[in-house]
């Protein structure tokens, strides 16, 4: 352990509004800590610049799946176990489903958030591209109020968000909309269980009349921040699905995203891998495989 | 006497119930009363000279004390093959990493923020840090040529080979670092007082060397050190030579403090600083015969040691030994090498060489088999050593082995022939390809050569006054079960109850010096003198009177109860004696190599998915014969653990190094196997029924991990139909090797598959 | 909001661990981890990591499976810990017993985290497959045992334990 617990601070005020208080004294001053699965990490290895923080693990606000008759409202501090275990989850937005069932192992999952996956911004996040593809809004509340600001833009760059210093994210709004769709998602990692991303894939679509009438796509790690592929979608969109198209396809792939090399992988490799997943997606599609 | 046998069955783990209770004392778990915490300041380049050292005014230094090279008492080196490594760099820095200073403070927590309040200021030197750059010897790093070690191994006419050959097959393979990650990261504790001399306790696999390392350091004499081996959690060759650095770092913080001082690496540290396995470099050229009969060759087998000598030399002769495999060469040169880098020393890591080697070797096969165009198989029944005939050492085959019959077994376990078709076809279409590998290998257990004759292990039994036995080895247990079979041995030998006997704790004030637990030694050869000081225990107890010439358990623990009572202790030691018969030429590497041999044929099936270029790995037979399996259960334990550690070896684990430093130092993306990653390992036995070590018991340990690299990447070899020729293969490295790969249609772009 | 919050420093954390009551002075971020293994000295919840990866520090916190090395004491304020030392009754717990008799412990440095992770597993699954064991334990490293023993070892308790429920 490389951090002195005796140079930080950690509160549990207990209740949202006591929480967004604080915030408000000094915005910028508090770091909101939810299951930790983030920032322990970098505590342990002496790398939170962060000193003080407050608590919002258990926020009773901050819980809870809500279905309504047109839109799921997920709370900020769901964790992965109880998103991939709720049946309306599961049924109608598998790929969140999925991707929370691939956060880490078990323990991870007990503790780790689907706020905490986005305000952490890491561009390698599973559930992000699911996000992106299923068009999610994100309520962001402080002592101003509520705010909704669609997911897509809420990244501004490599670990960056529009979350303001006295704002919390509230909860995550699914439009319920996408049952008709096919919906496809891939993680690659170094490894089958407890591996960050390499490449991921998100997409969900549909095909009618032998062309694509709803195409989404999104990637992880190809980019600063998770990429919703909009060129691709638009090359592929309102076509029938052939050789021509799926080169059409790949090109548009490698030529949106910007992949790295790092130390978990080379942009060669990723830039690759992006366009097989994207071919992969498209072929599933066309021949209209259940997911 | 008790005829029910206890050798060959299942008995409990002698420390089982404390691992499973939470009860066992791990070194971090231990705290002595008063007790202070150490850091290391390490360097941040990979070699230099050391400028300036500045502490930080943000820090209370009079809070610390601190420990640099000027506070050795005795010589600044950890003291083993050479003495060539420091224990705390006074000037010269030879790689990242290289302890420089060390701390020590009553708070735990206060002395992270210290070790980055120091910064060092170096003269930076131009670094050496592949083996082709120490081959080139622009830079001098080390003696004259950057050589720690060179051997030659050589055997009958290879000018004749090369004129007799109808093909002559060259490759050149690879392995890369592996980290052993033992889930315990290493620790120490040592005290000092003046009278007594420095206790140290810890995470260890070799009291002895780490007894031997404290006395040239502290300059004290062999009674006032002692080293006492705490349950340990893991070693796997790990914790064989860096714990004599741990443990010298604690050692001279507890002079400089009078204090307990305990020093525990958390993981970071422990990867980044202490030793991995060896990378390696092979070269083949083999003469073959018009129907696959190899002829002749030469292997040029050259290993990364690092900066410093460590064990480098040992590492290096067990592997090419190994390098010939399990095969007939009427000749062959083997040139092996050591060389040095500015990386932090390589070391012992289970397998010590013969992993590295045996990879190439049987990649090679497969090479063989694809030029001469034969089947894999029928190139390895074609070339398998028989009793009668010599290895690479021109050590005759004693053992009625018999290499087709283990091959035609693993060949059934495994369905080969039936996959092999099924595979062709799947293969023609789809993304996935399948694959089917074989590797054949044997690993020497003991001491290379006359190693167990310079050892000259001793191991004591001894009697107790509650009448129970007591085996005296400083052989440790870190997981292999040790402690176990030893146990069992000792009561087998005595007709005993496994609950009669017990092994001593590791302390070298207790237990003489058994040799290091290493090398598949400790059942085969300290196993055996078990045997004999227990049977030497058996026979004071009928000499004196006390015991008659049958008896029950019951009967022995009344003798040895009576005899104590009597007499005082009862000890019978017993030393190893080299067979008069046995001859060995360390020079020239010629001879009787090891005791003996246990031998193994691994079949891997593989998955390629080819939108990804993962590797998983869908079934893995493993067939071996390592005469008289002791403990079915802590067999097959040794073997599947062996086998997720060579799987992690093949397709996982790799080392990312940028100036001699590892980057990904983290469980996070250093990528060891998860339950996920491991496919079912289906383990079998086959027993000669030879007589070797106690009760026929040859080594385990490490043999193990000799097999999956090669069946893996012989098995992706197959799937792909593409040479895999380095270990590990990562994705990354599959699509290099499939995209760089010229007479293949460029897929990328290409969406007709 | 109080400025009662700014107080850094030690003060006292209340929680049950094994079933006993505990009171403890600590900085609130220390990591349970660290409390149960220094303040409370169980030391059988290891250490492998500290990055949430290898899951040898895990525990049941309020009956759910965690690493707590990831967790800061604060979060377990009031909380209900299992740890293994709180396991075996009057005899070896099931799992306990599967371990010792199937070699699922080699070094035993994973053991205890393996054990409690196999616990979660049984207690959200009493019949388990092969695949969901597979699964269940893969936030939990062992590197020495290659796992077949321990997948034996979770299934002969989940068959113990059905068996003795009939
Ligand atoms: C072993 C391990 C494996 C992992 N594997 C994966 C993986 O496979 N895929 C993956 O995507 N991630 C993975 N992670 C990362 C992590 O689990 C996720 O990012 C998780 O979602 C973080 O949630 P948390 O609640 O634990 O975040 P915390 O660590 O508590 O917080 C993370 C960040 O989010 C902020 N935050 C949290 N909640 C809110 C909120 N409601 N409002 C405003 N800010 C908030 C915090 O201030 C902090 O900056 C892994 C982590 C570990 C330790
Ligand atoms: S120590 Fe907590 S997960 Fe490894
Ligand atoms: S038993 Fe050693 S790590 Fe699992």
């Amino acid at each position: 352990m490389r951090s002195n617990p005796r140079d930080y601070q950690l509160v549990a005020p207990g209740t949202l509004h006591a929480v967004l208080s604080l915030l408000a004294e000094a915005p910028g001053k508090w770091l909101p800590i939810a299951g930790g699965t983030d920032l322990m990490v970098l505590y342990g290895a002496g790398k939170l610049a962060a000193r003080n923080l407050v608590s919002i693990w258990s926020l009773p606000e901050l819980r809870g799946i809500e279905v309504l008759p047109d839109q799921v409202r997920i709370g900020a501090g769901c964790t992965y176990a109880e998103l991939r275990e709720h049946p309306v989850i599961a049924r109608e937005f598998p790929l969140l489903a999925r991707a929370a069932s691939w956060t880490g192992g078990t323990a991870n999952q007990n503790r780790g958030t689907i706020g905490g996956n986005i305000v952490n911004a890491s561009p390698a996040a599973d559930s992000l591209p699911a996000l992106l593809v299923y068009e999610a809004e994100l309520i962001l509340v402080s002592v101003r109020g509520e705010r909704r600001v669609p997911y897509l833009g809420f990244h501004t760059g490599y670990k960056t968000t529009q979350l303001a210093g006295d704002e919390l994210l509230r909860a995550v709004c699914l439009a319920r909309q996408f049952s008709e769709c096919l919906h496809h998602t891939r993680k690659v990692g170094a490894r089958s269980a407890q591996a960050i991303a390499k490449v991921a894939i998100a997409a969900l679509g549909g095909v009618a009349g032998g062309r694509v009438q709803e195409v989404r796509i999104a990637l992880a790690s190809v980019a600063p921040v998770p990429l919703r592929l909009f060129e691709t979608e638009r090359a592929v969109k309102g076509k029938s699905i052939d050789k021509c198209l799926l080169a059409a396809a790949r090109r548009a792939t490698v030529s949106e995203i910007r992949p790295i090399d790092d130390i978990r992988s080379t942009a060669r490799y990723r830039s690759a891998v992006s366009s097989n997943l994207v071919e992969e997606f498209l072929r599933r599609l066309s021949a209209g495989a259940p997911i | 006497m008790n005829n029910s046998s206890i050798v060959g069955i299942s008995v409990p783990r002698k420390e089982g119930q404390d691992k499973v209770t939470g009860r066992a004392q791990y070194i971090d778990d231990i705290v002595l009363p008063g007790m202070w915490y150490g850091a290391t300041v390490r360097s941040t380049i990979p070699r230099g000279r050391i400028k300036q050292i500045t502490f930080g005014a943000e820090v209370a230094w009079d809070d610390y004390v601190i420990v640099s090279a000027k506070d050795i008492p005795g010589k600044n080196c950890i003291a083993l093959i050479a003495e060539d490594q420091p224990c705390l760099a006074e000037n010269c820095i030879n790689h990242p990493e290289e302890p420089i200073l060390l701390l020590a403070h009553a708070d735990r927590h206060a002395l992270a923020k210290a070790v980055n309040a120091i910064s060092i200021e170096y003269d930076p030197s131009p670094a050496v840090l592949t083996l082709e750059e120490s081959e080139r010897c622009c830079d001098i790093i080390w003696g004259s040529d950057n050589t720690f070690k060179t051997y030659v191994i050589q055997k009958g006419d290879i000018d004749s080979a090369w004129a007799k050959a109808a093909y002559i097959v060259e490759g050149e393979y690879r392995t890369g670092a592996q980290e052993q990650l033992y889930i315990e990261n290493n620790g120490m504790i040592a005290w000092f007082d003046p009278e007594h001399g420095i206790t140290v306790w810890g995470s260890l696999q070799c009291p002895y060397y780490v007894h031997k390392a404290l006395m040239t350091l502290c300059q004290l004499p062999a009674e006032r050190v002692r080293v006492v081996q705490v349950e340990t959690g893991g070693a796997f060759g790990g914790k064989e030579d860096y714990p004599s650095m741990i443990a010298g770092h604690a050692a001279l913080l507890a002079i400089k403090t009078r204090k307990a001082v305990k020093i525990i690496y958390d993981r970071l540290e422990d990867m980044a600083a202490t030793s991995k396995r060896h990378p390696s470099r092979t070269r083949h050229r083999t003469a073959v015969s018009k129907d696959g009969k190899i002829l002749g060759g030469t292997i040029d087998f050259t290993i990364d040691g690092g900066a410093y000598t460590t064990l480098s030399p040992v590492v290096l002769s067990r592997g090419a030994i190994h390098a010939g495999g399990p095969y007939y060469w009427p000749s062959v040169r083997i040139t092996a090498k050591a060389l040095a880098t500015n990386a932090p020393p390589h070391g012992a890591f289970r397998g010590f060489g013969a992993p590295q080697s045996l990879f190439a070797m049987e990649r090679h096969m497969d090479r063989i088999a694809q030029i001469i165009g034969a089947s894999p198989i029928v190139v390895r029944q074609r070339n398998f050593l028989k009793p009668g005939q010599t290895t690479i050492t021109e050590q005759a085959v004693r053992e009625p082995i018999d290499l087709e019959k283990l091959l035609d077994r693993a060949l059934e376990l495994s369905s080969y022939q039936s996959r092999k078709e099924s595979f062709a076809e799947e293969n023609e279409s789809g993304e996935i390809k399948k694959g089917i590998g074989v590797a054949a290998f044997l690993h020497g257990a003991g001491f290379t050569g006359s190693g167990e004759r310079y050892l000259g292990s001793v191991v004591g039994v001894e009697a107790c006054a509650d009448g129970a036995v007591r085996v005296l080895v400083s052989s440790t247990e870190f997981g292999q079960g040790t402690k176990t079979a030893l146990s069992q041995v000792a009561a087998e030998t005595l007709g005993l109850g496994y609950e009669d006997v017990d092994v001593a704790p590791a302390d070298t004030m207790e237990v003489p010096n058994s040799g290091p637990t290493v090398a598949s030694r400790t059942v085969m050869v300290v196993g055996s003198l078990v045997c004999s000081a227990a049977l030497g225990i058996r026979h004071a107890l009928r000499q004196s009177g006390w015991l008659g010439d049958s008896y029950s358990p019951e009967e022995f623990r009344a003798a040895c109860r009576n005899y104590v009572a009597a007499h005082g202790a009862l000890r019978s030691w017993s030393r190893y004696e080299a067979p008069p018969d046995i001859f060995w030429d360390d020079e020239k590497h010629r001879g009787e190599a090891y005791a003996a041999f246990a031998w193994a044929v691994y079949i891997a099936s593989v998955r390629v998915d080819l939108t990804t270029y993962t590797v998983s790995v869908d079934d893995f037979v493993a067939l071996q014969e390592v005469g008289r399996v002791l403990h079915p259960v802590l067999a097959a334990g040794q073997i599947t653990g062996g086998v997720a550690q060579g799987i992690g070896l093949s397709l996982y684990e790799k080392v990312i190094w940028q100036n001699g430093r590892m980057q990904n130092s983290q469980m996070t993306n250093y990528i060891m196997p998860t339950s996920l990653d491991v496919p079912p390992i289906r383990v079998f036995f086959e027993e000669l029924g030879n007589v070797h070590g106690a009760f026929g018991a040859k080594g385990i340990g490490e043999l193990p991990i000799d097999g999956p690299a090669p069946a893996i990447a012989n098995a992706v070899a197959d799937a792909l139909g593409a040479p895999c020729d380095c270990v590990p293969l990562l994705a990354e490295d599959i699509f290099d090797i499939l995209t760089t790969r010229v007479a293949t249609a460029d897929r990328s772009g290409s969406p007709s598959r | 909001m109080s400025n009662s919050h700014e107080i850094s420093g030690r003060r006292e954390f209340c929680f049950t661990v094994n079933g006993e009551r505990k009171t403890v002075p600590a900085y609130p971020m220390e990591r349970l981890l660290d409390v149960l293994r220094h303040q409370l000295r169980l030391t059988g919840t290891k250490e492998g990591c500290g990055e949430g990866e290898c899951g040898s520090c895990a525990v049941l916190m309020d009956g759910i499976l965690v690493n707590s090395c990831l967790v800061p004491l604060l979060q377990a304020q009031n909380a209900n810990i299992l740890t293994i030392e709180g396991l075996a009754g009057a005899g070896l717990h099931n799992l306990q017993q599967a371990f010792l008799h199937c070699g699922g412990t080699q070094c035993g440095i994973c053991t205890p985290g393996m054990i409690l992770a196999a616990l979660y597993l049984l207690k959200k699954n009493p019949f388990p497959t092969i695949e969901d064991i597979r699964e269940g334990l893969s936030g939990s490293l062992c590197r020495c045992t290659g796992y077949m023993q321990i997948f034996e070892a979770v299934e002969e308790a989940a068959r113990r334990q059905t068996s003795d429920e009939v």
